[in-house]
């Protein structure tokens, strides 16, 4: 099954903001990581899903189901967590669960004890009785991830479910993002403006920047067989990063530092090679670990 | 040594496989939630008592009305004359109760997870027009129930006279859904427009209140047909208009005492269906482009 799936999506506000431009992606089940910069397109592509807003041209679907043509069938299996502060402060966490448990069309004993249930599994125990206007804004991030799990939905949006969260409350949401993932058998699409949030909790990351694909692909393969040697010289950079360029060798500068991937165990001689024969001070070579944020990196110009 | 009992097993999250409503019964609970919420059931005590306090006037004086008849036999007001002299309180119920009902919602930014679920986006809007216009119902139609017990009971014609009494109800009751509707229209579509409370609340008194000013200019014009449609507006003129043209004695006894519609009755019963119907309409365009942020 695929989770979700757009073809050419492409969303213009009064045809002349581009939100999103011919984008074609398809997820699997499982957490996925939606990335990019503010105002990338991530959370307008989150209500095309539900089916708030018409996309311009180009088609989507959710679960299977079409939510230009069936939101009703899409939300009902669908959990939102907005990005933005969405809870009145004057109810307490378990009536406002409840009451949206009920909204979702739980039967109101259901409704009532998913509440309590959902708020246990975000971390909310007796505090839920009390007015939400009192709570830290841990507490609201919560809240808000309880309301979206109470109809025990199929698949999770979240909205930046880390925003405004100090490191610790970060690294919380993100552990609980990844229980929901793994032990509750609950698709995710997490969407975040921090690459290496995402990337610690996800199997997919997809990354879009101006409303258009960088990149889709499992993390596993995003960072398999990319790794970089870094040589560094005293001097004579200029002169090194032309003799391996003539040895066919896609030689990239990072400062005072050359990075040239690692195809097997020749591009080590080779590089020794060339600096023993340039005569240069080697500084150092070492295996640089790729991370995931560097897979973008070099597309960005190109889009740009 | 005896066996632990109560001990807490914590078995994980669990799916839910059980039923779930479809969009009539998801329809009902946000109408009866908004009907408490008018009422302020299950909110803080501060929210209840100007609803309270507001009920609490308008029983005391079906009561005292229905004392005094029952005590001297005068009918001080009729079931519809009730509901006329309690509409400045009901200004004031709606300038609470409609801000209650959606600004609130509107400025904690509650919607989107409204929206984000099965429920259209219209039947937000219908089920919070319909608590409101229930309750302003209730708040109206309550007390008259009260004073057809009392007379009922007192009546000296036995069930003959409960009989006639239950005839002057029905119509004083139907008056009381006219102002329930046109006001929760009126007043919901002001209050829909802000997310702020003290604004929706003084745009509404300003729309019911401020409006009387131009009755009273087109009333004393040199026209005749102008003073005659004079009462069209204002809310509040508008549905004694539509009374005075549908229900005449009922409202106004004896000859000549009501407001002077001249021939124009009917004109005032369209241009109040065709006002809540905008005021509707408007309200669920009001809340497509909500939706839609």
């Amino acid at each position: 099954m695929t989770l979700i799936a757009t073809e050419s999506l492409t969303k213009t506000y009064g045809g002349r903001v581009t939100a999103l431009a011919d984008l074609t992606v398809a997820v699997e089940p499982g957490i996925i990581g939606l990335v990019g910069a503010n105002g990338a397109g991530k959370s307008t592509l989150i209500k095309i899903l539900l089916g708030l807003l018409p996309p311009t041209s180009g088609r989507v679907s959710v679960l299977d189901l079409d939510p230009t043509t069936d939101p009703a069938a899409v939300r009902a299996r669908v959990g939102y967590m907005p990005e933005h502060e969405a809870l009145p402060p004057d109810l307490s966490a378990a009536e406002l669960v409840t009451h949206l448990g009920r909204m979702s069309g739980l039967p109101r004993t259901v409704a009532r004890e998913r509440a309590s249930e959902t708020l246990r599994h975000v971390g909310l125990y007796e505090e839920r009785y009390r007015p939400v206007g009192g709570y830290s804004t841990g507490m609201k991030q919560r809240v808000k991830l309880a309301q979206a799990l109470v109809h025990d939905p199929d698949l999770l949006l979240l909205d930046e479910p880390t925003n405004g969260l100090d490191p610790a409350g970060r690294d919380a949401m993100l552990a609980l993002v990844h229980r929901i993932g793994t032990e509750f058998g609950i698709s995710v699409l997490v969407c975040s403006h921090l690459l290496g949030e995402v990337e610690r909790i996800c199997d997919t990351l997809v990354a879009i920047d101006g409303g258009r694909l960088l990149r889709a692909d499992r993390i596993d393969a995003m960072t398999s067989a990319t790794d970089l040697l870094a040589v560094e010289v005293s001097e004579g950079t200029d002169q090194l990063a032309g003799r391996l360029a003539a040895l066919d060798l896609p030689v990239t500068r990072d400062g005072r530092m050359l990075l040239v991937p690692l195809a097997d165990e020749r591009t080590y001689d080779l590089i020794l090679g060339a600096v023993a024969e340039l005569d240069l001070p080697l500084h150092r070579l070492d295996q640089r670990r790729h991370r995931v944020a560097e897979l973008f990196a070099p597309r960005e110009p190109s889009n740009a | 040594m005896p066996e632990p009992t109560g001990v807490i097993h914590d078995i994980g999250y669990q799916r839910y496989t059980g039923p779930r409503l479809g969009r009539r019964h998801v329809f009902g609970a946000l109408y009866l939630h908004g009907l408490r919420t008018v009422f302020g059931l299950g909110r803080s005590a501060k929210a209840k008592i100007f609803p309270w306090l507001v009920v609490g006037i308008v029983t005391v004086v079906a009561a005292g009305l229905t004392a005094v008849r029952s005590q001297i036999g005068e009918v001080v007001m009729t079931y519809a004359q009730f509901a006329d002299a309690m509409s400045w309180l009901v200004i004031f119920f709606v300038a609470v109760a409609a801000p209650e009902l959606v600004s609130r919602d509107l400025r904690s930014g509650v919607l989107p997870l409204y929206f984000s679920r099965p429920l259209p986006r219209d039947d937000y809007a219908l089920a919070k027009l319909l608590s409101l216009a229930s309750a302003l119902w209730l708040l109206l139609g309550g007390p008259q129930l009260v004073m057809f017990l009392g007379a009922a009971f007192t009546t000296p014609d036995g069930l003959r006279g409960t009989w006639n009494e239950l005839l002057d109800l029905l119509p004083g009751l139907l008056y009381a859904g006219l102002w329930a509707v046109v006001f929760a229209a009126i007043g919901l579509l002001v209050a829909s427009l802000t997310g702020k409370r003290a604004f929706a609340a003084g745009g509404i008194v300003a729309v019911f209140l401020m409006t009387t000013p131009i009755v009273g200019v087109l009333s004393i014009l040199p026209s005749r047909a102008v003073n005659e449609l004079a009462l069209l507006a204002s809310p509040s003129t508008l549905v004694q208009g539509v009374g005075s043209w549908a229900l005449q004695d009922l409202l106004y006894p004896g000859a000549g005492t009501g407001p002077p519609i001249g021939d124009f009755g009917p004109v005032y019963a369209v241009v109040t269906a065709l006002l809540v119907a905008a005021c509707t309409a408007l309200l669920l365009l009001r809340y497509r482009k909500v939706a839609a942020r």
